[in-house]
């Protein structure tokens, strides 16, 4: 089996994030960037696949601009076989990305394509639907546990009721969820040796695809902030606030 | 033009979100239509039709869609989404799976997640867990919407007498297939739609601990919640995890108890109308949000939280 990891670079999850004074986005200069957490779940359950002997090949795929590459040599740092970058300027919506990756599934021909099921930047969630729409293919969304059989898997996907079992015929789609595994480190050797591996760059404007937002962003302001409250003393103070001044027990 | 719902349901009953998302949908264009899809599900027809502000109900019943599956519910959205304005769907594990795939169909850029409607075509919706919020429009001519549940009163669930309309089943999908669920089961009001939630964080240490929160939650029926680090430490079900990766809650109380409030975490409760925090680190960042934020061992505070509780005469339901 041949699979194909999709990764976004975006703000690292501990950044807290500051909106741009003229309201025009969030400020990224200067911030740490890292992968998005649940693609880096996605990426170490393709390499646990390939290591088991399911998969020969993990291809990494990214869309963004020149710096996404980082996002890549990662991927390839803890065990993806090959790279591509697709680069594109600006802010690119899950239309137009999955509008992208359909190409390089069309190209690459990979059996499986794994990816977080939510960026954390947009929090979208829409990607890998979109995909395996574009594609006509299943979908497992949310997976916290893939079983690779002969030609199916079966996932146990995160519901809100619980846990929902499918199976999906392969080729398929499947977005991770953070509980899906523990993703490794990349060693330092490794680190090293990623460098040297094949990482192809295709410049969005020569696939065709149109990656014009759709949506207008008008504004991007400021959560309206809580007033700061106040510390209790003991439990009986705590009690007697929430009963006589907050009255909600 | 009118707006395209899509119900949630387990063929028995509504699932109570959808009635939120009926009142997201009616900002947009008032003249709702409801599309369910399910097996055997005429009392939820019925009751869909009931609800204040539904003007039709389109029911499609097969055994195929006895069971939920994005890949089979998507082919008869499209049949029935010519001569409307909006599609849309709850931002939750249901809508979440759903709509993209509807959206891809239509050629459409999705709004995920709004927590108002500003115009029929303008949105907010919250980015980076809450941490900004975005005003957004939409240039697409169909509108593939979903709607954050707890950011909208329910519709009144009677009121309306809209009538039912039978439509087609579409062409099943075959490549997936439905196993099984594992839900829950509580007694316990919802977590999503609970008054009351009382969550535990990883200042439990184990998931035997986690009956002090019982026990409180018990007292005020109040749904139980936990930070990530909970489930993930074992302590407890995923289905409780309360985040930007877990539900949204905007309870009248929250309780955080050994909860240090991971950005996360904060995403997902920091609309509640009143935060308590109870945690022994003073610094601990749930303090900064929290309107009560007691600095005390959990050990010694829940069971005496819970002795002063029974203390009071009465206790709001």
């Amino acid at each position: 089996m041949k699979i194909l990891v999709a990764v976004k670079r975006v703000i690292d999850y501990n950044v807290q994030i500051r909106v741009k004074e003229d309201n025009s986005g969030v400020v990224t200069e200067n911030v740490k960037m890292s992968t998005n957490p649940p693609d880096d779940n996605a990426i170490e359950e393709a390499v646990k696949i390939k290591e088991s002997g399911k998969a020969k090949e993990i291809v990494a795929v990214t869309i963004g601009e020149d710096k996404a590459q980082e996002t890549v040599r990662k991927a390839l740092a803890v065990g993806a076989d090959r790279g591509i970058h697709v680069k594109v300027d600006g802010l690119v919506e899950p239309l137009a990305v999955s509008k992208i990756l359909k190409n390089i599934v069309e190209k690459e021909k990979p059996d499986l394509v794994f990816m977080g099921k939510q960026a954390i930047d947009d929090d979208c969630n829409q990607t890998g639907q979109m995909l395996s729409a574009l594609l006509k293919w299943p979908q497992a969304t949310f997976a916290s546990k893939i079983e690779v059989k002969e030609k199916t898997l079966e996932v146990t996907r995160e519901v809100d009721e619980g846990l929902e079992t499918i199976e999906v015929n392969v080729p398929a789609i499947i977005t991770c969820d953070l509980r899906l595994n523990e993703p490794r480190y990349a060693s330092l050797p490794n680190i090293m040796k990623a460098k040297k591996k094949p990482l192809e760059l295709i410049n969005a404007t020569d696939l065709g695809i149109d990656t014009k937002p759709r949506i207008e962003q008008i504004k991007v302001e400021e959560p309206p902030k809580r007033k700061a409250g106040i510390k209790v003393a003991n439990v009986a103070e705590l009690v007697n606030k929430l009963k006589n001044e907050a009255k909600v027990i | 033009m009118s707006v395209l719902l899509i119900a949630e349901h387990n063929n028995k009953d509504l699932k109570p979100f959808t009635l939120n998302v009926i009142s997201a949908a009616s900002q947009m264009n008032n003249d709702v239509h409801v599309l369910l899809m399910g097996h055997n599900s005429d009392t939820v027809a019925k009751s869909i039709s009931e609800v204040s502000g539904v003007k039709k109900v389109i029911q499609v019943d097969n055994p195929i869609y006895e069971n939920y599956l994005a890949e089979n519910y998507v082919p008869v959205i499209l049949k029935n989404s010519e001569n409307y304005s909006h599609i849309v769907s709850a931002a939750n594990t249901f809508g979440k799976n759903l709509m993209p795939r509807v959206a891809a169909n239509l050629d459409v850029s999705q709004v995920s997640d709004i927590i108002k409607v500003i115009e029929p075509d303008t949105f907010l919706r919250p980015i980076y867990a809450g941490n900004a919020f975005a005003t957004v429009k939409s240039n697409d001519e169909i509108k593939c919407v979903t709607v954050r549940p707890t950011s909208f009163e329910p519709a009144p669930s009677t009121g309306g007498s809209a009538e039912i309309v039978k439509a087609d089943a579409a062409e099943e999908f075959s490549l997936t297939k439905f196993i099984k669920k594992e839900e829950v089961k509580s007694d316990r009001p919802e977590l999503g739609t609970a008054r009351i939630v009382v969550s535990g964080g990883r200042g439990l240490q184990s998931g035997e601990n986690f009956k002090l929160i019982t026990a409180v939650a018990d007292k005020l029926n109040a749904a139980i919640g936990a930070s990530r680090a909970a489930v993930d430490a074992g302590y407890i079900t995923n289905d409780h995890q309360v985040g930007q990766t877990g539900k949204v809650v905007v309870p009248d109380l929250y309780i955080a108890v050994g909860i240090s409030g991971a950005i996360q975490h904060l995403a997902g409760m920091k609309e509640s109308r009143v935060i308590v925090a109870i945690n022994k680190d003073g610094e601990a960042p749930i303090f900064s949000i929290a309107d009560y934020g007691l600095e005390a061992d959990l050990f010694e505070a829940l069971p005496q939280f819970l002795e002063e509780l029974n203390k009071l005469n009465t206790i709001q339901k």
